[in-house]
């Protein structure tokens, strides 16, 4: 049967949103195939999940039980995926492009003898085959990419596909996994995260901006805004602010920072270089805020206010408060 | 400390890309081609464990075609000691397999206590070559780093990784592979003496078949396409902050129902 997999991330005890769009687009590939769509999990307390995947269409859940598995390491993960997949043998396996898929799903794919197709906005079949829409150049351009071996993997970037409730079994199969300690890999040994529940830039549904034009590393207002948002909005800068030292590089969207999708981004104070718009243009509605009436992210944007951000941004914010409060 | 170093040379970051007309891959008339931003970090982090150490060397290798010896040139320019540069049509423009077997193959009669690659190359992006080379030599890999410090045995190392939200630190043992991010340092520019120096500097001519590679693609480009052009909106000029920040709030609500 030719079988749909995906993988469900836990980030910090919870299902990421990443395995929901995984899932509604794995239906409908699996759906299309005439095949199941699966998933698999790792660690014991992945079984409380299985539930929430069901929602999106899933038919069986592989929960891996395992010690080795608790604290997440590349080689020992692919050790474990690459075990269900041999097993179970699904035709297409899907991963989300988070911080971790990207580190996993290639070391998976190449025990597999494989290779990925990566960062994909979306998903088409030919003659059951599978084909990625894989952005490159940061967004520059496009590239359909089919897989010409077995498995066919695949990573989707974050927040691009649509979720969609498609309730269905969800049956929980436990895999005993134990990880082959021969093989060489790297011992955890801490991990620093932000605990204040931030959203990741590739992740959030809303992002304020800041460039050269913020002056210096003072973001307060544009900080303000997210928090008015809420927690789906952050905040995010141009590789002029990161490179002068102003925010850190986790927070660079451009060619050489991160590619984001939001529904929202607002640039405050960025002029808009040709690797700062390949990776924001994708935002469903762009808002710029600039002194300079000629720069070019005014060619981009959906609503732009020539002037002062100092001085527009606070009044944004406070009718955002108003708004926001009804 | 014996490193070696995957560059690749790609357009750089400022490039207007287009897709040819065949719609085959990019046009590439007029393109100026850099050092992968990612692998410069690279090259500056082995140079800078060999100066530590005091002792080894840093080898590149880089697959592409002619024109790639000139980013080879000036990662020696740079400090690096020798070059490998395998330049074959048949990997030129490789899927990530191919090229993680290829750079496989080539490493594999060298001496090394580290081999880095960029996290990911800003022309393809796809970003998988590293994991994928690290497991076909059996080694560990650890990806996505912004600070590494080796052992005075240089048997381990301690690196610290981007996951998301927060940084990782890990303890590994070498040789690994380490793909490099933003952060892990600021790379030196080539000195005129360098560049000199580095006319000098061997670089290695390689086919597939000297390495013994037979290219078997595992995923394969269909179509190359441009994004829909995003056509600017409604620009609001010379209006007062508050009038102006209440225009586009509202229009954010009645006309996007983005908020």
């Amino acid at each position: 049967m030719p079988n749909v997999l995906i993988y469900g991330e836990i980030k910090a005890g919870k299902l990421k949103k990443s395995a929901f769009e995984l899932a509604s687009e794995g239906r409908k590939l699996a759906d299309k195939l005439g095949g199941s769509l699966e998933a698999v999990m790792a660690g014991a307390q992945s079984e409380q999940y299985a539930s929430e995947l069901a929602k999106y269409g899933v038919d069986k859940v592989y929960v891996l039980d395992s010690a080795d598995l608790e604290t997440y390491n590349s080689e020992y993960y692919a050790q474990a995926l690459a075990q269900v997949i041999n097993d179970k043998k699904p035709e297409i396996v899907l991963l989300g492009h988070s911080m971790q898929g990207k580190d996993l799903a290639p070391r998976l794919a190449a025990k597999l003898g494989v290779a990925v197709i990566a960062d994909c906005i979306g998903f088409e079949l030919e003659d059951g085959k599978l084909i990625g829409n894989h952005p490159m150049y940061a967004g520059k351009c496009f590239t359909k990419w089919q897989a010409l071996a077995s498995p066919q993997i695949a990573t989707a970037r974050p927040n691009v596909l649509e979720v969609t409730e498609n309730s269905k079994a969800g049956e929980v199969e436990k895999i005993a996994f134990s990880a082959d300690k021969s093989r060489p890999t790297y011992q955890t040994k801490d991990l620093n995260l932000d605990t204040s529940g931030k959203v990741d830039l590739t992740e959030a549904e809303i992002i304020i901006s800041g460039g050269r034009g913020m002056g210096g590393d003072d973001y307060t207002l544009l900080e303000e805004m997210a928090a008015i948002f809420g927690p789906a909005a952050t905040v995010g800068a141009s590789r002029a602010a990161v490179d002068a030292g102003w925010r850190k590089h986790a927070d660079q969207v451009g060619q050489t920072g991160k590619t984001v999708t939001p529904n929202l981004y607002i640039a405050c104070g960025i002029s808009g270089s040709i690797q700062h718009l390949a990776g924001m243009g994708s935002s469903k509605v762009i808002v710029a805020i600039n002194k300079d009436g000629e720069a070019p992210i005014f060619t981009k944007a959906d609503y732009g206010i020539v002037g002062d951000l100092f001085k527009i941004v606070p009044e944004m914010n406070k009718e955002l408060k108003e708004l926001l409060a009804e | 400390m014996k490193s070696v170093v995957c560059l690749k040379q790609v357009p750089d970051t400022e490039t207007q890309i287009k897709v040819n007309a065949e719609g085959t891959g990019i046009a590439t008339d007029g393109v100026k081609y850099v050092i992968n931003p990612y692998d410069e970090f690279s090259v500056e982090e082995a140079l800078r464990m060999k100066e530590k150490k005091k002792a080894g060397d840093v080898t590149i290798v880089a697959i592409g075609p002619s024109r790639a010896t000139e980013a080879i040139r000036t990662a020696l320019a740079m400090g690096a000691d020798k070059g490998v540069h395998i330049d074959d049509e048949q990997v030129n423009n490789a899927d990530p397999y191919t090229v993680a077997q290829t750079l496989a193959a080539a490493i594999k009669g060298l001496e090394y206590d580290v081999i880095f690659c960029g996290h990911r190359a800003i022309d393809d992006d796809f970003g998988e070559s590293g994991a994928i080379l690290a497991e076909l030599l059996g080694l560990p890999q650890v990806t996505l780093v912004s600070k590494i410090e080796v052992s005075d045995d240089k048997k381990s190392a301690v690196a610290e990784r981007d996951v998301e939200g927060g940084k990782e630190t890990v303890e590994v043992s070498l040789p690994c592979v380490f793909t490099s991010q933003k952060g892990l340092n600021e790379p030196r520019y080539a000195s005129l003496p360098g560049i000199m120096k580095a006319k000098k500097k061997p670089i290695d001519k390689k086919t597939l078949a000297d390495l013994g590679v037979t290219p078997d693609p595992k995923i394969k480009p269909l179509s190359f396409s441009m994004p829909s052009e995003r056509t600017a909106g409604k620009k609001f000029e010379g209006l007062e902050p508050a009038e102006a920040a209440r225009t586009v709030v509202q229009a954010l609500r009645n006309e996007a129902k983005i908020i």
